[in-house]
């Protein structure tokens, strides 16, 4: 059985570090792993996407319609934006903070008015707050590992320890405390 | 012990492995992270070249020198590199000779969605097509290989999906190649009419021992199941195949060029139907067709646009979509923009005041053509804006104070510079500027021979670009800090107005480069903002409007100071 997550978020929140982590944590566990990512122009404070896919063996490294076990969205319109990727059993763990996209700011489009509400009307969603616990841990750049502590708790099969390892071996040594506190802050959230 | 490999980095390391000696490249998205990896071996020669054509190139003089060689580009830089790609059919290799190549279907970060295996048919050189990190490495040590058996230049073609996506690899130890001998051999390495005649029936004999190789080959397999359903299916697609359809046959080509037809047309006769997946152009199924091998599905089904995907697949071949929950308001649009900071937001917010016709170019300038900015009237390939503005102009001549060419640094290295000599040359009374941000963005920091770096950050003697425009035969040669409103229309200004031509460097960095310090954010005097929205017309992601007044986002804002520029009211000041 293969399990899908995809990670959703504005370019330059660190979506491409969250998806390592994960990645990680499942090849430590034994299972086949897949991540893709989408590098270049996107990359500007555009919308960017990664997948992670698991299990016994997986093929497409791609999350389709309809498949992802869960979205993880840096940013509260983002999982409204690939909500259709969401299985009809999984959860969006979702940010609160919302970022206002161009064409907002110019007033081409507008932002719809409390879109984590309405999507919890929609589907099953875990919002948190995601921005003031980074800060409470000291850095409003670890969003992405808050936000990683949020999803470790949806999947227990991943020991805690696992989580505290993949930190250790994927951060640079001056922030692996405060990613280490701001993915604990996410967990207890 | 298994390692989760980007498809990129797998190439690198087999690279390493296959006792590669020489790389060169330029950097092009999804191709860049090769070169990049691959120079964390000091076992291996790395760098950056201007661009691809002299990447290839210099990979076939250390080919010629006896070492196996590598170039790695994305689809439209094989464009840029496909001189020496045909002809290196003709001469082969001394030391083996990969060249991996990165299509970009659903264009994530191109400019067109073209299907290099026409390459391969077109300059006659094998072609191998990897699905995952695995074969990612497993196929550039088998390309080195081929390459060396049939004396030949190798095509590794990836997609973004192969080149941006992590698998588990499997490590091996690098084998050492000592340079091959070298002996002087005109008659194979000289292509003029005489030897160059000859060595086309070498060409066509080794198609023709290719494709008797892939026959053979185990990169090429058919997997045989429930025999109702059989795909033939490369790269990604075999992915997709597979967990789509997990339990019909599929034939999985990995050596796509010359393709094994006999083995095909066997697979073909043991299912009922058959069914041929790929992305992009009907290169497989035409082949099959052209042989006889019926197909009862392909581009008919499937199309010619955009990446494929498990269910585009299942849905092509009929099966019903997934119900899924949908968001019922509209999400607006999230585009990429420039960033808070970016040197390049003064030079597009001039140019579209003074609404000039705006030739543009490839790089994170690219984004000038987007809201509010809006200023950007054409983009083709590396180097076009430079000699787009000279056929414009030419023809023009009454509006040439009214165009400009912008081309970042990295880019007029790459195939500017020639551009502008025939500006130089033919004298078309034409303005370019040229955008230097001291790096080469868009890819994600490459160093360039304008930022004084190489690959490795090797200091070196920086190219002037002052200097090389006044070379080729450009007097008029100015430099202005694109953070500076005034000072930089008012230059434009002059320039436009100059009967020859002209050339204005902008010069200012990267915002993201690290010894870029960002400034204070800026604040918005609530009081003294009469809600004009000039700042607005900037498009900085950082500005927005809040209850009728404009509000500085301080998470955001690097204090560049240009919208307090253009702000008649001085509503906006240091915090």
């Amino acid at each position: 059985m293969t399990k899908s997550i995809m990670i959703v978020g504005v370019g330059g929140q660190g979506t491409l570090l969250a998806s390592r982590l994960i990645g990680r944590v499942l090849v430590n566990k034994g299972l086949d792993v897949k991540l893709s990512e989408v590098h270049g122009m996107s990359q500007r404070g555009g919308s960017v996407v990664t997948y992670v896919k698991y299990g016994d063996k997986v093929y497409s490294p791609i999350v389709d319609k309809g498949e992802a076990d869960f979205i993880l969205s840096f940013e509260a319109v983002e999982g409204a934006r690939y909500l259709e990727m969401l299985s009809k059993t999984g959860t969006l763990i979702t940010n609160t903070a919302e970022i206002y996209p161009i064409t907002v700011i110019t007033g081409a489009m507008t932002y719809p008015e409390n879109p984590t509400q309405k999507l919890s009307e929609i589907c099953s969603v875990k919002a948190v707050d995601a921005l003031s616990l980074a800060r409470e841990a000291g850095s409003e750049k670890a969003v992405n590992v808050v936000l990683m502590g949020v999803l470790s708790r949806f999947m227990p099969e991943i020991e805690q320890a696992s989580w505290l390892e993949a930190i250790e071996a994927l951060v640079k040594p001056k922030f692996i405390e405060l990613n280490k506190k701001a993915f604990l802050l996410g967990r207890e959230a | 012990m298994k390692e989760l490999m980007l498809g990129n980095k797998a190439i690198a390391r087999g690279l390493y492995e296959a006792g590669v000696k020489y790389i060169s490249s330029y950097p092009g998205t999804p191709s860049t992270e090769i070169t990049e990896e691959a120079a964390e071996f000091s076992e291996m020669y790395a760098e950056w070249a201007p661009n691809e054509k002299v990447a290839l190139e210099s990979a076939l003089g250390a080919s010629l020198a006896g070492a196996r060689s590598f170039t790695a580009m994305k689809h439209v830089g094989l464009n840029v590199a496909a001189d020496p790609l045909f002809t290196s059919a003709y001469t082969g290799v001394n030391g083996g000779v990969v060249i991996c190549v990165a299509d970009d279907p659903a264009m994530h970060s191109s400019q067109n969605e073209q299907d290099s295996r026409h390459y391969a048919r077109a300059a006659k050189l094998p072609m191998l097509e990897p699905s995952d990190s695995g074969e990612c490495l497993a196929f550039t040590r088998l390309a080195y290989e081929i390459s060396e058996k049939f004396d030949t230049p190798v095509l590794l073609r990836t997609c973004t999906r192969v080149a941006h996506s992590q698998s588990l690899v499997e490590l091996g130890p690098r084998q050492e190649k000592p340079l091959n001998e070298y002996v002087k051999n005109p008659a194979k390495y000289v292509m003029n009419p005489g030897f160059g005649f000859k060595r086309h029936f070498a060409v066509e004999d080794r198609l023709k021992e290719l494709a008797r190789f892939s026959e053979t080959s185990p990169m090429n397999r058919a997997e045989i199941n429930d025999t109702s359903i059989g795909f033939v299916c490369a790269g990604s697609c075999y992915e997709y195949v597979k967990e789509a359809f997990p339990s019909a046959s599929v034939f999985k080509v990995g050596m796509s060029f010359p393709m094994p037809i006999e083995s095909i047309r066997a697979f073909a006769s043991r299912v009922e139907k058959l069914y041929v997946v790929e992305e992009l152009d009907g290169v497989f199924e035409n082949e099959l067709r052209a042989a006889g091998i019926r197909v009862d599905g392909g581009k008919d089904i499937f199309g010619f646009i955009g990446e494929l995907s498990q269910s585009r697949v299942a849905e092509a071949m009929g099966l019903a979509p997934k119900e899924t929950a949908r968001f019922e308001e509209p999400v607006p649009a999230r585009p990429p923009v420039m960033c808070a900071g970016c040197p390049h937001r003064g030079v597009f917010y001039v140019l579209s005041k003074l609404k000039l016709t705006v030739l543009g170019d490839i790089g994170c300038y690219t984004l000038g053509a987007s809201a509010p900015l809006s200023a950007v009237d054409s983009v083709v390939c590396m180097g076009a804006s430079v000699s787009m503005l000279h056929g414009f102009n030419t023809v023009r001549p009454e509006g040439a104070n009214k165009a400009v060419a912008v081309i970042g640094d990295s880019t007029f290295l790459h195939s500017g510079i020639t551009a502008l000599t025939d500006i130089a040359y033919n004298r078309s009374i034409s303005t370019v500027l040229i955008l230097d941000n001291s790096i080469t963005g868009m890819t994600g920091h490459q160093q360039n021979p304008a930022t004084g770096y190489t690959l490795r950050m090797q200091a070196v003697p920086p190219v002037s670009l002052e200097k090389v425009c006044e070379a080729v035969g450009i007097r008029r040669v100015r430099s202005v800090d694109p953070g500076d409103l005034k000072a930089l229309e008012a230059c434009i200004k002059e320039e436009l107005q100059a009967d020859e031509p002209s050339v204005i460097i902008c010069r200012r960095p990267c915002m993201l480069l690290k010894y870029v310090k960002p400034k204070p954010a800026l604040k918005v005097d609530t009081a003294a903002c009469r809600a004009c929205r000039s700042c607005m017309r900037l498009g900085c992601p950082a500005i927005r409007f809040e209850s009728g007044k404009a509000v500085i986002d301080a998470t955001q804002c690097v204090g560049c100071g240009l919208c307090a520029q253009t702000c008649a009211f001085g509503a906006i000041k240091e915090a």
